[in-house]
């Protein structure tokens, strides 16, 4: 799973594929996060626990994120509205579960909430990536940002959920035998799924399906003209990568216990980019370690001073400026993968 | 005039005020090598962009195999077996060579949306393209990224992409268009190559290319097409000297 992206052509030469200085990196950066969690939760380091748990949601995200945008070349600037409607797929069943009313849904069920969650994400994703992928360009990220602010609005509106104010999750998802209001178990939860979601999209890349999705980044017109229709295949892209963002807002709004309709504004969109491309857009592991900068960074940062933002944007400046394809693209260079 | 494998009927274009193309009756027979030629802006490539439908014609019909498919999209027309390469060379810069032949080749096998299987350890497909890369003298290029081809090279892989989706109808926009001569002499080696196995359309600016190649040349001027027949025909033909060939 962790080989670098290079491995099939040392395959093809029928050599054993090795890990390059990016191969390195990242499955340092995936032991680092596991670990970390794991030691600091018995440590007694409670913080670093919530800490990594919080930046394995976001590496899913982003690395939903990172199969459109880096593999299909699609700038979605409206990726957070799937982390919202996950989220609030577990705080409105919950809620009702709670305060009775809509007993249809009214349900603690974890499993019910992860495929709603995934369903209604997947289905939005559908809905408006039919429509947005007829456009390109500029187009497209107006068209993402403006559905997702819809979606943002919606749930303003929703008085019933808190409004504005958001929604508490007073009972989390009940998923058999885990019980995610312990926060160890939250956290090796995300994780594994993280390395679910990391195995799919690897697969996912290199099979026929993602060779065509590539193909259609790097020039339209021939793939269609030699016979795809990649309108279809980007459409299914899209609902894809919806459905996994909606898994990690499902779990976002496990881990924070609370739902509100900030999760899903357009400066999270933002931040989701942000991360996909500091990390590395179209590398595996790239959102990965953007988030994990990003959320780093936050920590110390947002400590410091309230323009926190600031650096990010002299950092995404510099990256983008020095190196092209991300810091995995530069630490590839720097180690000599391609 | 059934057995045509292309066929256009009053085929027209216009853009603002200009006829780019005026009813053109065009025929390409199976297995012919066709030739398209006629002084820049005559509106070659417009016509080529309807064919393979990129643009669509203001009035007419196009009929492919016997169907029609005037108002077919791009991908639909290729998977009909009507394949186009580009007079600028449109490929899948970043990419391997033998990434682009078997995409190609995939786009025709109909089955793309597998989404596990690693697609470029399947032997189905990279040997076949490995196949066509031999055929074009490519093989030894396969692993290079197109982006790092000479521009030759690049025109090879063009031809190759075409063939491998098996289309029955290459559509070749000036495939020599910025060749040296060896390499111009490369190409139409090649193509001649092909020409007992597939109908070829060829617009071409060369007139020794064209000559050599063709089995009948259609001449485009202003948009219309004045003249259609053999080599020989076209060389004799007055209206074609005085429209086109006297420049030369």
């Amino acid at each position: 799973m962790l080989r670098p992206a290079s491995a099939h052509k040392t395959a093809a030469l029928g050599l054993t594929p090795r890990l390059g200085a990016r191969g390195w990196l990242s499955v340092g950066l995936l032991a680092l996060i596991g670990g970390g969690g794991v030691v600091a939760h018995f440590a007694g380091a409670p913080f670093y626990v919530d800490l990594a748990t919080r930046l394995v949601c976001l590496a899913i995200a982003a690395t939903s994120l990172n199969l459109i945008l880096g593999y299909g070349g699609l700038l979605s600037f409206g990726h957070a509205v799937f982390i919202g409607i996950g989220a609030y797929a577990v705080g409105i069943p919950s809620y009702h579960a709670t305060y009775g009313d809509w007993q249809a849904i009214a349900s603690y069920n974890g499993f019910f909430h992860l495929a709603l969650a995934m369903g209604l994400s997947g289905l939005f994703a559908l809905v408006t990536g039919a429509i947005s992928l007829r456009t390109r360009g500029v187009h497209f990220i107006m068209i993402t940002m403006a559905f997702a602010q819809m979606m943002f609005f919606f749930f303003v509106s929703l008085e019933a959920y808190g409004g504005d104010d958001g929604l508490t999750i007073d009972v989390r998802s009940e998923l058999g035998p885990l019980s995610l209001d312990d926060p160890l178990q939250m956290f090796l939860l995300a994780f594994g799924v993280l390395l679910a979601t990391l195995w799919l999209v690897d697969r996912l890349v290199h099979s026929r399906f993602g060779l065509v999705l590539q193909g259609a980044k790097d020039n339209d017109e021939r793939m269609r003209m030699i016979g795809f229709n990649t309108y279809v295949f980007r459409l299914v892209a899209y609902v894809i990568a919806g459905a996994l963002c909606g898994l990690a807002g499902a779990l976002l709004g496990n881990f924070t216990a609370f739902v509100s309709p900030d999760m899903l504004d357009w400066t999270r969109s933002g931040e989701l980019m942000f991360m996909v491309i500091l990390g590395g857009a179209g590398t595996l592991l790239g959102p990965i370690l953007g988030a994990t900068i990003f959320v780093v960074l936050e920590e110390l940062l947002s400590g410091l001073t309230i323009y926190w933002h600031l650096p990010f944007g002299a950092l995404l400046i510099l990256s983008v400026l020095f190196a092209r394809g991300g810091l995995m693209a530069f630490v590839g260079r720097l180690g000599g993968n391609d | 005039m059934t057995e045509s494998l292309l066929k256009t009927v009053d085929l027209s274009k216009s853009f603002g005020g200009i006829e780019a193309t005026r009813n053109i009756n065009l025929e390409v027979r199976p297995l012919e090598t066709h030739a398209i030629i006629g002084p820049n802006g005559a509106g070659k490539t417009t016509l080529v962009s309807q064919l393979s439908g990129t643009l669509l014609p203001d009035r007419g019909a196009i009929y492919f195999a016997g169907q029609e498919i005037t108002r077919l999209s791009p991908h639909r027309r290729a998977a009909l077996g009507l394949a186009r390469s580009f007079q600028i060379t449109s490929l899948l810069m970043s990419m391997t060579v033998l990434d682009n032949v078997a995409l190609a080749i995939q786009a025709h096998d109909g089955h793309s949306f597998r989404f596990f299987a690693r697609a470029r350890t399947e032997p189905g497909l990279r040997r076949r393209a490995q196949e066509v890369l031999a055929r074009f003298d490519l093989a030894q290029r396969a692993h290079a990224k197109v982006a790092t081809l000479s521009h030759g090279e690049r025109r090879q892989v063009e031809i190759a992409v075409a063939v491998a989706t098996g289309a029955r109808l290459l559509l070749l926009d000036e495939p020599m268009a910025g060749m040296g001569r060896e390499e111009s002499r490369r190409i139409v080696a090649l193509l001649e190559g092909l020409k007992a196995s597939k109908t070829m359309l060829l617009i071409e600016h060369d007139m020794d290319v064209v000559f050599a190649l063709a089995d009948r040349i259609s001449v485009l001027v202003d948009g219309a097409l004045i003249a259609t027949g053999t080599p020989e025909e076209i060389r004799a033909n007055g209206t074609v000297r005085r429209a086109y060939l006297g420049e030369m």
